[in-house]
């Protein structure tokens, strides 16, 4: 076992064969994954396919039925207690307390994790934040954008070595969102290593590496050209009358292995670059335009969504 | 957006047909009525409290309860070991009433038992009772009853005049007859100790305070955890290096000094407008019923931790409530009731608080008097801390 004596400091995240039941149900199944210091992890799939089960046995809220692996070098099975103290989980839901103020929560949060002078760095967290001016108002006041800062505020208070954000970005507007990235990236540069879990495929670029999780398993990880590159789609963006019904009989056509609406346009693509060249001049006529473009990362993401629903039924 | 253009929006899609104006109100009734129907069944615990929480507390109350109690604690002070004395005492022991623990000598043996509530009676036979007797002196025999609460006894009391008329109505024959065809040829004195008049609020009052306080203490720690899943801070606070031990002192911390308030405020209003005394020192009570307090909360605490929501934690509480009511000695005398139910009583709190509080207040009791009480509080609280703390989940799992 090699990977026991590696040095703790170059991989923050080293899981594998992470596996959790509930029910009978797998939710997560046999999860592997390795996550440099410093870099920020994007973390995608759709609602239920496990990317809050995977954060929670990483933060030791959950013990995994099977599989081992570390956090910042500690036992995610035995070492929970120390991993509470150096990981910073911000949760999907709101869960600071709404009837304390802002500046009451973050001296709390200061409190439960030891910290010398609770005050003062509420305090210094406030004014990082921007939140002096509302640090005596009730945290279940705020807006959804405000809510969310504090949330942040309040992970990284503790001053951790790996984050651990579950959908942070649900709810909140694009300005509060950008800001949010710049300060993840910020935060990132100063060596925190992150998880991020995210529905939005602008975030997901702007992360280092990325892993998609679609019914508890695991099924890409790497960077994001690589993730592109591999998945070798051949892809056609069409344009013209009447999309919906043509989206529905590509559906149906041999060699298509994917159709999304982009607002306006039709995205499709195939794995076999000559069935989809074969679609593309079959289908191409004076209502639709036919244009091969590059497969977006969405493009990846919607294939491999509907390849394994496919094969799963 | 214009009105018309609205109208339009609204009938643009087809329309699914709907009731009448009053068979809609109806329907809502009923889709209301169907959801709650919905929830309410799906809370398994609840609905097993539903059937459950009758049945077991009328069973429970229905069995245990008796306002006539027989088989009374009972000290005899026998100052004279003559036939006519334990012909007496055998006499009394036949009404049922009295349940003969302790036969002791001195005084001071007799006033301890009775103060440590081991006792609620001691019968006095003084030292030369059969010779006055005889002699036709009209010698007193003296009960010394526990007045603290009145009714538990008022029965005892009642049935032991005439107990030992006929007891010695059998034994004196003879040469002794003439004496029993004479009204009592002894005095039989009734000393109501430390409720003289048998007041009824000397021994409610004190009560109250162990009721009050039982009822608040639990709500406020009852729902402590609950709340913090409900809201869904609990995640949060998992995910920290908190631990359940600091969480929970944490959390029934602040109550204790709420709980001193109420303490305070309802032994000021007892003194001052019940004119109930504290005969005992302050600096017994106060500190026992802090204990009391801890130990309440330490129970609504567990309760948050077994439970599963805020109706459920409700529920428990009052499922808890109930019997420290009834069967604590509260308001049914609490020898009155079958073994197995004192058996129950004694693992509530409120029983040993209201033999602390009225001993306290009435009686003047101290510590001594008071350990076995007192260490049963104190029992209580830690049992039900460890339940709590290994009840307390730290994951999700």
């Amino acid at each position: 076992m090699s990977d026991l004596v590696r040095p703790a400091t170059d991989i923050a995240i080293d899981v594998s064969g992470l596996t959790k039941i509930f029910a009978g149900k797998k939710v997560v199944d046999n999860l592997s994954l390795r996550v440099k210091r410093g870099h920020i992890q994007g973390f995608l799939g759709p609602n239920g396919s496990g990317k809050t089960t995977t954060i929670r046995m990483l933060c030791g809220l959950l013990t995994p039925d099977a599989g081992e692996g570390r956090c910042l070098g500690l036992d995610i099975r035995t070492q929970q207690e120390e991993i509470k103290r150096h990981v910073g989980y911000m949760t999907q839901g709101f869960s600071l307390y709404r009837d304390l103020t802002i500046r009451e929560n973050l001296e709390f949060v200061a409190r439960i994790y030891g910290l010398v002078a609770p005050e003062d760095a509420a305090q210094a967290a406030l004014e990082r934040l921007g939140l002096t001016a509302r640090a005596d108002q009730l945290a279940g006041e705020l807006s959804g954008g405000w809510k969310q800062r504090l949330a942040l505020g309040a992970c990284i208070l503790p001053a951790p070595s790996l984050l651990l954000l579950d959908e942070p970005t649900a709810g909140v507007d694009p300005k509060a969102r950008r800001d949010f990235w710049d300060e993840i990236h910020h935060l990132a540069n100063e060596g925190l290593t992150v998880l991020v879990s995210t529905h939005y495929m602008d975030e997901a670029e702007r992360c280092h590496e990325i892993a998609y999780i679609l019914d508890g398993k695991l099924l890409v990880s790497g960077t994001i050209e690589d993730t592109i590159r591999n998945a070798r789609l051949t892809t056609y963006v069409v344009k013209g009358e009447g999309l919906d019904a043509l989206a529905a009989e590509l559906n149906r056509a041999p060699g298509v292995d994917m159709v999304a609406p982009f607002g306006a346009a039709l995205h499709v693509g195939g794995r076999d670059r000559q069935a989809m060249e074969a679609v593309a001049a079959r289908y191409a006529d004076r209502a639709h335009r036919w244009m091969q473009d590059e497969p977006t990362l969405e493009d990846v993401f919607i294939e491999l969504m509907t390849r394994n629903h496919r094969s799963g039924q | 957006m214009n009105e018309a253009s609205v109208r339009r929006d609204i009938q643009r899609d087809i329309q699914p047909a709907r009731r009448g104006a009053l068979a809609q109100s109806w329907q809502r009734l009923v889709a209301m009525f169907v959801k709650e129907f919905i929830q309410l069944r799906r809370d398994r615990p609840t609905l097993g409290m539903i059937v459950g929480i009758p049945l077991i507390q009328l069973l429970l109350f229905g069995y245990a309860i008796n306002t006539d109690p027989k088989h009374l604690p009972t000290a005899v002070l026998v100052s004279d070991d003559s036939p006519l004395a334990r012909a007496l005492v055998g006499a009394l022991r036949a009404t049922d009433y009295f349940h003969v623990k302790y036969v002791v000598q001195g005084e001071q043996r007799a006033d301890q038992l009775i103060r440590s509530n081991e006792v609620q009676f001691v019968i006095q036979i003084p030292p030369d009772f059969s010779r006055r007797l005889v002699r036709g002196e009209r010698p007193s025999l003296l009960i010394v009853a526990d007045a603290t609460d009145p009714t538990a006894t008022a029965g005892a009391i009642a049935a032991a005049s005439g107990a030992v008329i006929q007891a010695l109505d059998r034994e004196l024959t003879g040469a002794l007859a003439t004496l029993a065809q004479n009204s009592p040829p002894f005095d039989l004195q009734v000393h109501r100790r430390y409720n003289p008049a048998g007041e009824a609020r000397r021994n409610i009052v004190p009560g109250l305070i162990g009721t009050i306080l039982t009822m608040t203490m639990l709500i406020y720690t009852a729902l402590s955890v609950t709340r913090e899943i409900e809201r869904g801070t609990m995640e949060a606070l998992l995910a920290m290096p908190v631990k359940p031990v600091e969480i929970m002192l944490g959390k029934i911390t602040p109550y204790v000094v709420v709980g001193g308030v109420q303490m305070a405020t309802i032994l000021i209003v007892a003194t001052f407008l019940f004119r109930v005394p504290i005969v005992g020192s302050l600096f017994v009570l106060v500190p026992l019923t802090l204990l009391f307090i801890v130990a309440n909360l330490s129970m609504g605490y567990t309760l948050s931790t077994v439970a599963a929501n805020q109706l459920q934690a409700i529920q428990m509480t009052f499922f808890f409530f109930l019997p420290s009511m009834l069967l604590s000695g509260f308001l049914f005398p609490f020898y009155g009731m079958p073994v197995w139910a004192q058996y129950l009583g004694e693992g509530l709190p409120l029983t040993h608080y209201l033999r602390i509080v009225r001993s306290v207040m009435l009686k003047g009791s101290g510590y001594g008097d008071l350990a076995a009480d007192a260490g049963a509080l104190a029992l209580f609280t830690l049992v039900a801390m460890s339940v709590a703390v290994m009840r307390f989940r730290q994951t999700l799992d």
